[in-house]
């Protein structure tokens, strides 16, 4: 893996998490170093605790870096304040989460249209209905999350992370949740639109066959980078 | 784990419900609910206290309306025993002897009563006598020595004397000493009575006017410490025999009692209105603490627990949680109303009673009910969490069926209060008012935020997603409307609508409000009389005739005194009615049953009666009431029962007739009018032009109920500060009940790409329009509210004020707007991934 190289679309360089606890510091992360070239897709690997969802979290500027920088399409994120951090995410990243995410006061369709009425665009619902018959859930598209199965849910979540067009997904275990079937069924969904838009693709998992279809994989121990491969 | 119905199942219980308190405590779960539950009991505890301190108190200068804490009255001298048992439990006591008789003066013979006194009188109170009539006047706490007498100031007028002037009151001759102007035992009414003579007791053999058969009113008069006297008055109730009677200070004057019980009925809303208040502030907040415990009562279930078990658990949880908070808020409620009535001492009543424990006993029972009832329901929807839970979070727990639990915990507590304040039509009034206000205020919370829902979308994208928020919570919005409607309504209530009922109340009785009744006025010295006022710059008065009457029947039963136990029946049979006629009520009388004559009524026997009288009496409407006139029998239609406003110190009769019924007959006239220092000075000119006619001076009199009305406003004010807290608790807690739900949307959204700024805004929008919808539809309540107490409870006037919509919607928005903001504002500096890491 080239660390140095210019046309990467995320730049990771030297990154360390620390949190203060009852106990003193507690390092989450320390001098990570990695670069990814845009539409690429990358799995992070790694034991629970190893530090892959504080990874993602700082990949998509949802909490501070305590030291090094992060650059994602040229813009570092240790320069960007929380509002800039957010605009970035509106229209560069997508998140999907494993335990979904969906808020529950809100339909399906009103899921997957919030991102869109964030950020003022017109046909919101036109879109977002859209989305959802992409990703097969047209029927249940006026069901609240509570009664939708773990498999809808994500569908949902995946829709509504796709409806800005983002040039990075970043996926935290997105099926930790779901039997093999259906976890199967939604890294198909993920990887149809991560080819139909182009999106680079970063997903933590320790499903090893999804792992497998990834391009690329980080493998992290103890919030350090222990292996880089490419499959 | 043990049978559920086993001794070590409750063992089991009470370990693990302190367990799960202790680690609820540490890990902060219950820093909210007790922070609520403590404003709660607290201002319970202090209202309850002060209440009752304050409320003893008043009955403590009430009691000077007969001279005592407890008066005994009887027909006959045999009162000896219970003297005996009054001295026995170490109480003061005191002696009156009154009758009627006619003392001698110099030239004339005049009718009086006489009231005999015993060193100590009054044990409560203070005569007010001085060197002349219409003299300055001071306090005094001697009675007559023996051989002198004390007269009213009209009884010298009358009698044509001056001080130390010798005259004969039965075979005694006696010195006149000093001029009466206040006695607080006088009773009765204020112009119709023969005028009043004080004399010491001794004397009274020598008069010898007091012999068997005369109608003689005796009166033990007892004083101590209230709790003491209360028992004791129940120890004497079964030994009164026929012709015996305990006087309670309903028997005082009957303007100083309205003001009484207007003063009671305000401390009694201030504390129903703190109570009910906490309570739904408790409700809210023990709905947010079950819904952060669905997740311990899934793992419960999945840990075999059975669904009552856990219900018994989380209920158990809570009643230790109350014990400890209600005994917690004994401590600051207590020091509250002890500085509260530090400061009342210097301003209120000089001596404020010590405590009782009924206060205490009821607040700790009230808060127990309050927070194990309004806590309760929602903790019962824990039970019906299935184990389902722990796996999808998401699943939707019924809500709680147990509506019931709410009304059987609202009646509890309409006991428990009815039980400290004896107020029942009161707090039946309030807790069904809030009811009904809950009601109306969710039905108009649901039209306003369906009318919020066609607002569309050509706005601005925080204006969008704030206003969208509200419409897609709408049960959950319905809900914050309501319970920031009631907080800002109480507000309101408290700070704009108090001071209106307040001032309208002082205003009942302005500065300027007649201070003498000038009585006994001829009809040819009707002219004179308005030309000596204009002549003194007194606008123009109002004069009322009066012709003397005496009740001789009852439809058509000649009426005696044997027939009536009541005492002050008796009197009125004894003594001369005074009938007026009049085309139209007076200003504050109302009509309480059947109709006030018209105008072609003119001429025909009718009568209206005061409502009291009539039920003394035993007078129903449409009764033929007989009267003798001038030696002659008259018969009148009772066509009506009136309220009388007693503490407006207008003219008022007990009966009033059509006109053209008695003009031919002889009358006198009467009349009221505010008169300045100087102006009463030279009244004794008016005296000298017109001797037949009497100067009454109600001045004292008034100058009470006046300090009454000042002193009470004073302690409502206070006591409101606790219903004011108990309103703010509502607010806070309303806020907080959604503070979880929107810190996890806030962090979603914000993983979404929402900048701080619009979610700041969306927030900044959404609290400011719930405030405004609340507040308006508050400022509504609140006028509504004060409409309905001025008219039914208080019996003022008072409009509907729509500046108090505007008021309550500017305080809805600074309200709900600041403290929902700021209190959702530090959810923007957590990072979304450690709110998303917790979850919603």
């Amino acid at each position: 893996m080239n660390n140095d190289d210019s046309s990467a679309f995320i730049e990771v360089r030297c990154v360390g998490k620390t949190v203060t606890t009852r106990q003193g510091h507690l390092c989450l992360l320390d001098n990570i170093n990695f670069t990814v070239e845009a539409g690429r897709s990358v799995a992070v690997l790694g034991a629970s605790g190893s530090g892959k969802t504080t990874l993602l979290g700082l990949l998509a500027g949802l909490d501070d870096i305590s030291h090094g920088d992060i650059m994602i399409n040229g813009q570092s994120l240790s320069q960007l304040d929380e509002d800039g951090r957010a605009l970035l995410r509106a229209h560069n990243i997508g998140f999907v989460f494993q335990n979904f995410q969906l808020l529950q006061h809100l339909t399906a369709l009103e899921n997957v249209m919030l991102p869109l009425e964030l950020t003022g665009v017109k046909a919101a619902r036109e879109t977002a209905a859209d989305l959802l018959a992409r990703v097969g859930m047209t029927e249940r598209s006026q069901h609240y999350p509570g009664q939708l199965s773990g498999g809808e849910q994500q569908r949902c979540a995946i829709a509504r992370a796709f409806t800005m067009r983002p040039r990075l997904l970043i996926a935290d275990e997105p099926t930790g949740n779901l039997d093999a079937e259906t976890g199967m069924r939604i890294i198909d969904l993920l990887f149809k639109l991560n080819t139909e838009q182009g999106t680079t693709l970063i997903i933590a998992t320790h499903d090893t066959a999804l792992a497998d279809r990834c391009e690329r994989r980080l493998m992290l121990q103890a919030g350090q980078l222990v292996e880089t491969s490419v499959a | 784990m043990p049978d559920s119905a086993s001794p070590l199942n409750l063992v089991f219980i009470w370990q693990n419900a302190w367990r799960m308190l202790l680690r609820d405590w540490h890990a902060g779960e219950l820093n909210i609910l007790i922070l609520g539950l403590l404003i709660a009991v607290t201002s319970i505890t202090a209202v309850g206290f002060f209440t009752d301190r304050v409320e003893r108190g008043i009955n403590l200068q009430a009691a000077e309306l007969i001279g005592a804490d407890l008066a005994i009255s009887s027909s006959r001298d045999d009162m000896q025993s219970y003297a005996q048992q009054a001295s026995g439990h170490g109480f003061n006591t005191a002696h009156t002897i009154s009758f009627r008789s006619v003392v001698l003066g110099p030239q004339v013979p005049q009718l009086v009563e006489v009231k005999a006194v015993s060193s100590h009188y009054p044990l409560r109170g203070q005569l007010r006598i001085a060197d002349g009539a219409y003299q300055p006047d001071r306090t005094t706490r001697e009675i007559p020595q023996r051989g002198e007498l004390w007269l009213e100031p009209q009884l010298l007028q009358l009698l044509d004397i001056r001080m130390g002037d010798s005259i004969s009151l039965g075979e005694k001759t006696f010195v006149v000493q000093q001029a009466i102007s206040y006695e607080p035992d006088r009773g009765g009414d204020l112009f119709s009575v023969a005028p009043r003579v004080l004399m010491n007791i001794a004397d009274l053999p020598a008069t010898r006017l007091v012999q068997q058969g005369a109608l003689v009113n005796f009166r033990l008069l007892v004083s101590g410490e209230l709790n003491a006297i209360e028992n004791f008055q129940q120890q004497l109730e079964p030994q009164l025999q026929t012709g015996q009677k305990i006087l309670s200070i309903e028997d005082g004057r009957p303007e100083l009692q309205t003001a009484l019980n207007s003063a009671r009925r305000f401390l009694a809303l201030a504390a129903i209105i703190s109570s009910l208040l906490a309570g739904v502030a408790i409700a809210t907040v023990a709905i947010r603490f079950a819904r952060r415990h669905l997740d311990t009562s899934a793992m419960l279930r999945c840990f075999g627990i059975p669904q009552r078990t856990i219900v018994q658990l989380f209920s158990m949880e809570m009643v230790f949680l109350s014990i400890i908070v209600s005994s917690l808020a004994f401590l600051p409620g207590y020091l509250t109303q002890l500085i509260l009535s530090q400061i009342l001492d210097q301003l209120l009543l000089t001596n404020l009673p010590a405590i009782s424990f009924k206060p205490l006993i009821v607040g700790y029972a009230t808060g127990i009910v309050m927070l194990v009832g309004f806590a309760l329901p929602p903790l019962l929807a824990l039970g019906d969490v299935p184990p389902l839970h722990v796996l999808r979070r998401h699943i939707i727990v019924k809500p709680s069926r147990n509506w019931y639990l709410y009304v059987s915990v609202v009646i509890s507590m309409g006991i428990l209060l009815q039980w400290q304040l004896n107020e029942p039509r009161m707090v039946l009034a309030v807790i069904v008012g809030m009811f009904a206000t809950v009601i109306v205020l969710a039905a108009a919370a649901f039209i306003l935020i369906a009318f919020l829902s066609r607002l569309g979308q050509h706005i601005a994208v925080s204006w969008r997603f704030g206003l969208v928020n509200i419409v897609r919570r709408y049960n959950s919005s319905v809900v914050q409307i309501v319970s920031f409607g009631l907080g800002i309504m109480i507000l309101l209530l408290l700070s704009t609508v108090r001071s209106d009922l307040l001032n309208d109340w002082q205003r009942s009785l302005p500065v300027d409000a007649p201070n003498y009744f000038i009585i006994n006025i001829q009809n040819d010295q009707l002219t004179g009389i308005k030309d000596y006022f204009a002549a003194q710059k007194v606008e123009s008065i109002k004069l009322y005739p009066m012709v003397r009457a005496r009740l001789v029947a009852i439809n058509n039963i000649p009426v005696s005194t044997e027939n009536y136990e009541s005492e002050r029946a008796r009197h009125m049979l004894t003594r001369e009615f005074n009938l007026s006629w009049a085309e139209r009520p007076q200003l504050d009388n109302t009509i309480i049953a059947g109709n006030w004559w018209k105008k072609d009524d003119a001429g025909k026997h009718l009568l209206s009666l005061e409502k009291d009288l009539a039920k003394t009496l035993r007078i129903s409407l449409g009764a033929t009431v007989s009267f003798d006139i001038n030696g002659k029998r008259n018969d009148f239609i009772v066509s009506n029962l009136r309220n009388v406003n007693w503490d407006s110190f207008n003219i008022n009769f007990f009966t009033v007739v059509p006109p053209g019924v008695l003009e031919t007959l002889p009358a006198s006239w009467v009349t009221s009018v505010y008169l300045n220092v100087t102006q009463a000075a030279s009244l004794s000119t008016l005296v000298r032009i017109f001797p037949n006619v009497t100067v009454v001076d109600i001045n004292t009199i008034m100058q009470r109920v006046r300090s009454i009305i000042d002193r009470v406003i004073l302690a409502v004010e206070f006591i409101f500060v606790f219903s004011l807290l108990a309103g703010l608790a509502v607010l806070y807690a309303s806020i907080l009940a959604n503070q979880d739900q929107r810190r996890y949307e806030s962090a979603v959204c914000r993983t979404l790409g929402a900048r701080k700024s619009i979610i700041l805004r969306a927030l900044i929008i959404e609290f400011i329009t719930l405030g405004a919808l609340s507040g308006f539809l508050a400022g509504f309540a609140a006028s509504t509210i004060a409409l309905l107490l001025a008219e039914y409870v208080f019996n003022f006037s008072y409009h509907f004020d729509v500046a108090v919509v505007l008021y309550g919607m500017i305080a809805g928005i600074l309200i709900v707007g600041i403290a929902g903001v700021s209190g959702t504002y530090k959810i923007l500096r957590t990072p979304p991934m450690l709110t998303l890491r917790q979850g919603e």
